[in-house]
């Protein structure tokens, strides 16, 4: 039975004025999320994945311009004035952002933010509010929360920082949540927590959930249908299934293949893709990931290829699968890994550059730490 | 492939691109200088259009870089050299000294400037100009050796606290504090008038001066070092075995330098204000010897009627203290960009 | 939060403490107290070993400090070298001096937080530059500068063209003034204008330079970011969330600038020749008198040590963070 999509993108464009030029971080985006469906949205940082929230939600810096159309519930979002966009947020569409660390307000306690975002959309009483509030701090999992209600938060660790945040975004029952990065900049097992809190917040509230992310295992822990974002537009879209069983371009392949398995025996290289993602200031006429794509050729740098359905397509639950890539049908039913594993003379750990290209366990030192500093767990 | 390996994703290529999360500037930079392939200069397969082949920069370079593309800071600059050579120059070269008695005062009762004294001149004689210029010179001398007293000492003891902590921390600022404790004026007011009551010299003024005022740097160097001393670069450091000297000179100092710098710059104005000020009041420099305060003392009383004994130093106080603002505003633009993030 | 609070009085009493004797030794150092009687070639030794006395000139300085401070602490402050006790002086001029100081700071805050934030909110736009500007140029005025300026070239056209005396620019009332409070009111206002006029205007850029980079800073923070997604209305984010968090800092560097407003005051009174205890310590330093210049210190020091302890607390009831640490 197909219902109507909740949110839909169409054709999204955001660029940004800098000093340097005129910045296209986001370059076409399409894709739909349906009510209770879970759309995870991958790439890699500068991918443009967290600016296409950013823009459903109208919370853009000044130095953004949009164009397109992001529709919620048939109405539209971009370009609206704050007032207007007050209505939807936190009600029809909630956000969860990457940093916990300073997510919240340090000035106020978080059962007082949290029921300050339930009076903000229901008409009710400090007393009633402040008990929602309580509730929903055990709904994410806080121990002890009618103490910790009054708790400020910074004697909270990071992992219970996002699990509040978490709670303020489900206050109001939404219809959609966005979470960007929400386990980035934690721990491993701290993610699991939280992780844990948001499928329960999933379940009660039968939200969809748009969840962009860097790490492919998170994705397959959570996601039925996946978007591929590269410099700035989708490059593959498909059910979880297809993605990581029929990639049909070679970005995603490279992402899957860089990921270390523990179902191996261990033996295996890892296969990255060299080099790094290309500046967002001046794309040339062709594809965007040519300079790094192991089956480049000439019409590659002529053309960006769009992204098409591909030939037999097995319908997911909820469209198509579709890749960006000129030679998409080969790649889907090639069985010969494509990139070059890694040489037997490691190079020193560089600890600065760019960010890692799938699953955060492949590089635990400036993966998952690189944004904020690992939490003890004590009151930071 | 080239028959380097292709290497990780974050491998060597990425750090011609610049150093920006993650580990420490200062950390890029041991890497970079290091004998490890580096993309700087050199082809590399990935080439141009990846932004690949860039130089890697220094600090220094990328801050001055920063400055010069700001034009308020650099006409400020520029003025500030001209006023600063040409009160120099001014001493050797114009043809009245500013003690000089010239038999000019016919010219200073049918009032104001003159093609010979393009500034006027003193009920008693002087021109107008060469005492200004005068004055200009040692106020300019007097706040730059402030500014290097004070930004020697605050350093070091906001270092030292910032560093250590335990002890030396709390010690070191109770200290701090109650040399804040009393309004710098006063305590100048009483030192000073004891320091030019007794040599009269820009050099006493301007050391007292600094032995009071280093207490703003004192404590913006120990926030910075607190914060900067918890980053994993100094843990780093810490195990190779650097000692404690070398941390704090080649590792943190580098990192805290903008701000001491663009405070340096401030405590330049500053030290003019107070000098002029106190020189204004009286104490400070003394006659025979000018500064720019004691012109606006003496010009204070008729300056509607004999208004230039007044409005050029005045205009020169501005001019010059203005000037320095700016260049520090630029400074502190230079190391610190203010620029709206944007998170892809 | 009460421990927090206990601390800082502790140390603040402490500090107070320990500027109070390095204000007396420095003072007694400075200069010679029997130099007046020495001008007089023909003083006879009596006197010089009278006045000695008086002063305990013979006692070590950790006697006289204690003798100094122990009645100073009893409102006593000593003589002056005329003989008059210190004390009455001290609190009449400090009056005249408090009024200017009190209203202009008050002003002055207003005026900056208003600049500063409105600066953050139009940030780039016609007020922005028009605020900065300004700001840079006020804070490049020194006081004495600002208040010759607003004195000769101000006032004098603002009276000749209005036709008579407006702004007063000498002391803080005109002479042989009659009739009640009200009345006198007027001629109050027009000799405060300018006085009060300069110290405004020199202490407020620089405050709100301070407030719009924390506003700025604030704006662009994440949990404003997460204020507005949570769906409030913008002018509760602005106030509770914004404005709550931006207020924080300014308030400590308000506080902390206190000493140089009592500083500007001196320079003030001495342009306007007002009789505040500015010109009066001032007086003091000329003439060595040393109990007027410690007694000025002392207070000053009172005041300052006070303001910033206000401004601890203060910030410990703003920031949570801070007060357990």
């Amino acid at each position: 039975m197909t219902t109507e999509p909740l949110l839909v993108f169409d054709h999204l464009e955001v660029d940004f004025a800098t000093s340097g030029g005129v910045v296209h971080a986001v370059r076409g985006v399409d894709l739909t999320l349906s009510a209770g469906e879970v759309l995870g949205i991958v790439g890699e940082s500068g991918s443009g994945k967290s600016v296409t929230a950013m823009a459903a939600m109208g919370l853009l810096p000044r130095s953004a311009r949009t164009r397109g159309s992001v529709r919620f519930r048939g109405g539209e979002l971009l370009g609206r004035k704050e007032k207007q966009l007050m209505g939807v947020r936190g009600k029809g569409i909630s956000m969860i952002f990457q940093d916990p660390m300073t997510s919240l307000n340090p000035v106020y306690s978080v059962g007082w933010q949290i029921a300050e975002a339930v009076r903000a959309h229901q008409d009710v009483s400090k007393e009633a509010a402040a008990a929602a509030a309580v509730e929903l701090l055990r709904r994410v999992g806080i121990p002890n929360p009618e103490e910790r209600a009054a708790s400020y938060p910074h004697e909270f660790s990071g992992g219970m920082r996002q699990r509040v945040v978490i709670a303020i975004a489900i206050a109001n029952d939404p219809e959609v949540i966005l979470a960007d990065e929400p386990t980035t900049a934690l721990d491993v097992t701290v993610q699991a927590q939280v992780l844990e809190s948001l499928k329960t917040a999933l379940t009660e509230t039968h939200a969809a959930l748009l969840l962009i992310t860097h790490d492919l295992g998170v994705i397959a822990g959570l996601a039925d249908r996946v978007l591929v974002m590269y410099a700035g537009r989708p490059v593959e879209v498909g059910t979880v299934d297809e993605i990581f069983y029929e990639p049909a371009m070679p970005y995603t392949l490279g992402l899957l293949g860089s990921i270390p398995r523990v179902d191996t025996d261990g033996t295996e290289r890892l296969r990255p893709i060299p080099g790094s993602p290309p500046s967002m200031v001046g794309t040339g006429p062709g594809c965007p990931f040519a300079p790094r794509c192991p089956l480049r050729a000439p019409v590659c740098d002529e053309q960006e290829p769009p992204l098409v359905a591909l030939g037999s397509a097995r319908d997911g639950a909820a469209g198509v699968h579709a890749a960006a890539c000129h030679f998409a049908e080969e790649v889907l039913v090639r069985t010969t890994p494509l990139f070059a594993a890694t040489s037997a003379d490691l190079e020193p750990p560089d600890a600065i550059g760019g960010e890692p290209v799938g699953g955060a366990a492949a590089t635990p030192v400036d993966g998952a730490s690189g944004t904020g500093a690992p939490d003890p767990g004590g009151a930071r | 492939m080239a028959e380097r390996p292709a290497g990780g994703g974050t491998g060597a290529p990425v750090r011609g691109r610049g150093a920006r999360s993650g580990a420490s500037v200062a950390a890029g930079r041991r890497l970079r200088r290091s004998r490890l392939p580096v993309a700087g200069g050199e082809t590399h397969p990935l080439g141009d259009e990846h932004g690949m082949a860039g130089d890697a920069r220094r600090q220094w370079q990328i801050v001055l870089g920063r400055f010069v593309r700001q034009p308020r800071a650099m006409i400020s600059l520029g003025v500030f050299a001209v006023l600063g050579i040409g009160s120099v120059v001014a001493g050797f070269a114009w043809h009245y000294n500013y003690l000089t008695l010239t038999d000019q005062i016919a010219t200073f009762t049918s009032g104001g400037p003159t093609w010979q004294h393009p500034f006027g001149v003193d009920p008693i004689g002087h021109d107008v100009f060469a005492q200004v210029m005068q004055g200009t010179k040692e106020d300019i001398q007097v706040a730059l050796l402030v500014a290097a007293v004070t930004t020697l000492i605050g350093t070091t003891i906001g270092a030292l606290a910032g560093y250590f902590r335990g002890w030396v921390d709390p010690i070191l600022m109770r200290f701090t504090d109650f040399i804040l404790a009393v309004p710098l004026l006063a305590v100048l007011a009483v030192l000073a008038n004891l320091a030019s009551k007794q040599s009269g010299s820009w050099f006493w003024v301007a050391m007292i001066i600094g032995f009071l005022a280093w207490t703003y740097v004192a404590r913006l160097v120990r926030a910075d070092f607190l914060s900067l001393r918890e980053r994993d670069f100094v843990e780093a450091a810490r195990a190779i075995g650097a000692s404690n000297r070398r941390i704090i000179v080649r590792h943190l100092l580098p990192n805290a330098i903008g701000p001491i710098i663009v405070n340096a710059t401030l405590t330049v104005a500053n030290a003019i204000i107070l000098e002029s000020t106190l020189s204004f009041l009286g104490l400070g420099i003394q006659p025979p010897n000018i500064s720019l305060g004691t012109l606006v003392a003496s010009g204070e009383g008729d300056a509607t009627t004999f208004w230039w004994l007044f409005v050029f130093p005045a205009a020169f106080i501005i001019v010059l203290i203005l000037c320095i603002n700016f260049i520090g505003d630029g400074l502190r633009e230079a190391f610190d960009p203010r620029r709206s993030r944007v998170r892809a | 939060m009460l421990a927090y609070i206990l601390r800082r009085v502790a140390a603040s009493v402490l500090i107070l403490v320990l500027s109070s004797m390095l204000v007396f030794v420095m003072v007694a150092n400075s200069g010679d107290p029997l130099a007046t009687l020495r001008l007089n070639p023909h003083t006879p030794a009596s006197t010089y070993a009278a006045r000695r006395a008086l002063l305990h000139l013979n006692d070590p300085i950790p006697q006289r400090y204690w003798i100094w401070i122990s009645n100073a602490v009893h409102g006593n402050f000593g003589s002056t070298i005329q003989g008059q006790p210190v004390a009455p002086q001290l609190w009449s001029h400090l009056f005249v001096t408090f009024q200017m100081v009190i209203i202009a700071t008050i002003v002055a805050i207003v005026v900056a937080i208003t600049v500063g934030v409105l600066s953050a909110i139009r940030r780039g736009r016609a007020f922005d530059s028009a605020a900065t500007v300004t700001n840079f140029l006020f804070i490049s005025i020194p006081v004495f500068v600002l208040g010759l300026i607003l004195k000769e070239f101000v006032a004098i056209p603002i009276n000749n063209a209005v036709g008579r005396t407006v702004l007063y620019t000498i002391g803080q009332e005109s002479p042989n003034l009659t009739g009640g409070f009200v009345q006198r009111l007027p001629n109050y206002a027009g000799h405060f204008v300018l006085p009060v006029l300069t110290l405004i205007l020199v202490s407020y850029p620089s405050w709100a330079i301070y407030q719009r980079s924390s506003m700025l800073e604030v704006l662009d923070s994440d949990y404003v970011r997460l204020a507005r997604a949570k769906g409030l209305r913008p002018r509760r984010v602005l106030i509770r969330h914004t404005l709550r968090n931006a207020l924080i800092p300014v308030t400590t560097v308000i506080a902390l600038d206190f000493a140089a407003i009592l500083g500007g005051a001196i320079l003030v009174e001495s342009v306007f020749s007002w009789q505040g205890v500015g010109v009066w310590f001032l007086a003091g330093v000329s003439n060595l008198d040393f109990n007027v210049v410690q007694a000025y210190l002392l207070v000053t020091a009172f005041f300052v040590v006070a303001f910033n302890l206000l401004a601890d607390i203060l910030y410990g009831v703003l920031d949570p963070r801070i007060r357990y640490g």
